[in-house]
């Protein structure tokens, strides 16, 4: 079942459509409502590995629906802990909750300040209606 | 229209028609003695091949002639295919005995009047990219794309320069990342400007020493030709890198301008596209590739060259990169692009104005019932967007390309290029004439008034076609791939 279009104010936006949700040093990534819909039904989701690293603004994984396959930007650099095994067996997961259990990657973040260069919510929406 | 057109009826597979024991027909018993195969190399069991009469046989292939559309049936406008009609005398030069029964390894000697028509072809694409040295070999643009990018290689490797990036386009065809991923090398992708254009200051900060060179498609999957094409070829030029021309557009500008010209060092052409072959099931393709001068002796051996009235393939190539095909190319292929060629003569160049004429045409009479992301002139195609039917009444660029179906036209390429959401690309080409392009706006313009009116004819639809909407999140996750049999699910035939 698709989810209706939201963007939570808890969380911080990329404007390539991803978003972070930050606990102390860590954030958790994934893409938007947005970008699901845009994307259609996923079919895969090519994930990085653990430990690996991931830059803010670079690809770090693809995601591919039946329309495209489509770089994963990360809004913020650090190191990957964990990548969302439950998204890989099944893709559809982030079409039904994108923010929830359709998370993508958990990142221990390297570089903090990166924050301050992403969106609140408003202005993402604001960004979205322009898109 | 929203009525099937007709009862399409049932298509059993042919094994679904095979009946034990039935046969088309009867090999005569030569009495002739088994031959034996080596051990190891029969298999365990035999073939399960369908059995029937041969009027059954007929009527399942005319079943699925029937199902099938193409350029042949109705209008095809499937954005950077080139779905010309192929004239049917192309098919007559092809089949003349001289040219279909040559064989390949017939010696140069007997193979003249192939090996000049070979020659002079190299020369009419030489003169259309204006660049003096063709090979023939590549058999489609990806395979053309390919050996652009080991020429690419190779000519830095003479020089002892090490280069490991391509730049490309966010518009580009999916095939140029993946040729080059293919030849080894790394990709920086440009975006694309608010006019349609590569970002020139996206692009400066992009190229430097470690850049062998650019892949571009011009005019670009957009439609546009990009105005600042030789800014673009200075920046590449100044780096010491090289410009690919990916040919897949090559129609919209035949006579009127070359790529040599912008700049381009090393371009390809897509025959089966630009000069006309019958393609969309996977071929028969023709690639091939021009360069420039100091690029020249890398390309795949051998080449067609000329002494005196004498004509032969030329092996002595110490710096080429090999061979990219089996024997001389596609040259089925070459013989209908070359009657094709001959029969324009020098109003070749009148293809390339008739299609971005009617190209402008249906985007003029289009632009004010969809979406128009970039405002411009187009080329050859164009690119609308379904963006605010999809806002207003949740009516995607899918579901106008499925309705197109029951208006018995083909769908345009949809979802591409990526830059532009919910986009549908329009290449009319040039051998529509104006009623066809007049039933075409007439179809579009009703479903933009269906999408209003009623929605849900549109999601439903295809409503008059063998086949319904498919499911293609299932097709792709859990694809069928091959027949099973009910009595026998395990048999591998």
């Amino acid at each position: 079942m698709p989810a209706a279009e939201s963007y939570p104010d808890d969380l911080r936006y990329h404007p390539e459509h991803d978003w972070a949700r930050v606990d102390g040093d860590e954030a958790t990534l994934g893409i938007t409502w947005f970008a699901q819909d845009s994307l259609g039904e996923l079919v895969h989701y090519e994930a990085p590995e653990a430990g690996s690293t991931v830059t803010k603004d670079s690809s770090y994984g693809e995601v591919e629906s039946v329309k495209a396959v489509s770089d994963i930007v990360a809004p913020l650099s650090g190191e990957v802990l964990e990548a969302n095994a439950k998204v890989v067996g099944a893709p559809e997961t982030v079409n039904d909750d994108p923010y929830g259990e359709g998370w993508l990657i958990r990142i221990r973040m390297s570089d903090s300040s990166e924050l301050d260069a992403l969106m609140d919510a408003d202005a993402y929406r604001t960004h979205v209606a322009e898109s | 229209m929203t009525e099937p057109g007709r009862a399409w009826g049932d298509a059993p597979l042919i094994f679904e028609r095979s009946r034990s024991g039935r046969r088309g027909g009867r090999v005569p018993d030569y009495g002739l003695p088994k031959p034996e195969l080596p051990p190891g190399l029969s298999r365990a069991r035999a073939p399960r091949l369908p059995e029937l009469a041969e009027p059954e046989l007929v009527r399942h292939i005319t079943a699925l002639a029937d199902r099938t559309f193409g350029v042949d049936t109705g209008f095809y406008p499937l954005g950077s295919c080139t779905m010309k009609h192929n004239p049917r005398v192309n098919e007559r030069v092809g089949l003349l005995p001289g040219f279909r029964d040559l064989h390949p390894h017939q010696e140069d000697e007997g193979a003249q009047g192939a090996l000049e028509l070979m020659w002079t072809l190299q020369g009419i694409l030489a003169e259309v990219a204006g660049l003096p040295a063709v090979t023939l070999q590549p058999a489609a643009g990806s395979q053309g794309e390919l050996t652009g990018l080991m020429l690419m290689r190779a000519y830095f490797a003479d020089r002892g320069e090490e280069r490991d990036t391509i730049v490309t386009a966010d518009t580009a065809h999916g095939t140029n990342p993946a040729s080059v991923a293919m030849a080894g090398y790394k990709l920086e992708r440009v975006e694309t400007d608010a006019r349609g254009n590569l970002d020139l200051e996206d692009l400066r900060g992009k190229v430097d020493e470690r850049t062998a060179g650019l892949m571009l498609t011009n005019p670009s999957t957009l439609g546009l030709f990009d105005e600042g094409i030789e800014e673009v070829a200075r920046i590449f030029h100044d780096a010491g890198a090289l410009l690919y021309y990916d040919g897949a557009n090559l129609n919209a500008v035949v006579g009127i301008s070359r790529p040599g010209d912008m700049g381009f060092d090393i371009v390809h052409y897509n025959l089966h596209k630009t000069f006309s072959q019958p393609h969309g099931g996977g071929g028969p393709g023709g690639g091939p590739v021009a360069v420039r001068e100091t690029i020249e002796p890398f390309l795949p051996a051998p080449v067609v060259v000329r002494e005196g009235d004498a004509f032969r393939l030329d092996h002595d190539r110490p710096k080429s990169i090999g061979r990219v095909r089996g024997f001389a190319g596609p040259f089925g292929v070459f013989v209908r692009s070359y009657a094709y060629m001959r029969a324009y003569g020098p109003a070749l160049r009148e293809m390339s104005e008739v299609a971005v004429l009617n190209a402008n045409y249906v985007l003029a009479k289009l632009r004010d019932a969809y979406d128009l992301p970039y405002d411009r002139h187009c080329m050859h195609e164009f690119v609308l967007s379904a963006r605010s039917l999809k806002r207003d009444h949740g009516i995607t660029a899918l579901d106008v390309a499925k309705r197109l179906m029951d208006y018995g036209i083909h769908p345009p390429t949809v979802y591409f290029p990526l830059v532009v959401p919910e986009a549908l690309m329009i290449e009319p080409t040039e051998t529509e004439p104006k009623e066809r392009l007049d039933d075409f706006v007439d179809a579009m313009q009703a479903i933009a008034r269906e999408a209003a009116e009623s929605p849900e004819l549109l999601k439903e639809a295809p409503h008059g076609r063998p086949v319904r909407r498919l499911d293609e999140v299932r097709a792709a996750k859990q694809p069928v791939l091959r027949y099973a049999f009910d009595d026998d699910p395990a048999f591998v035939g």
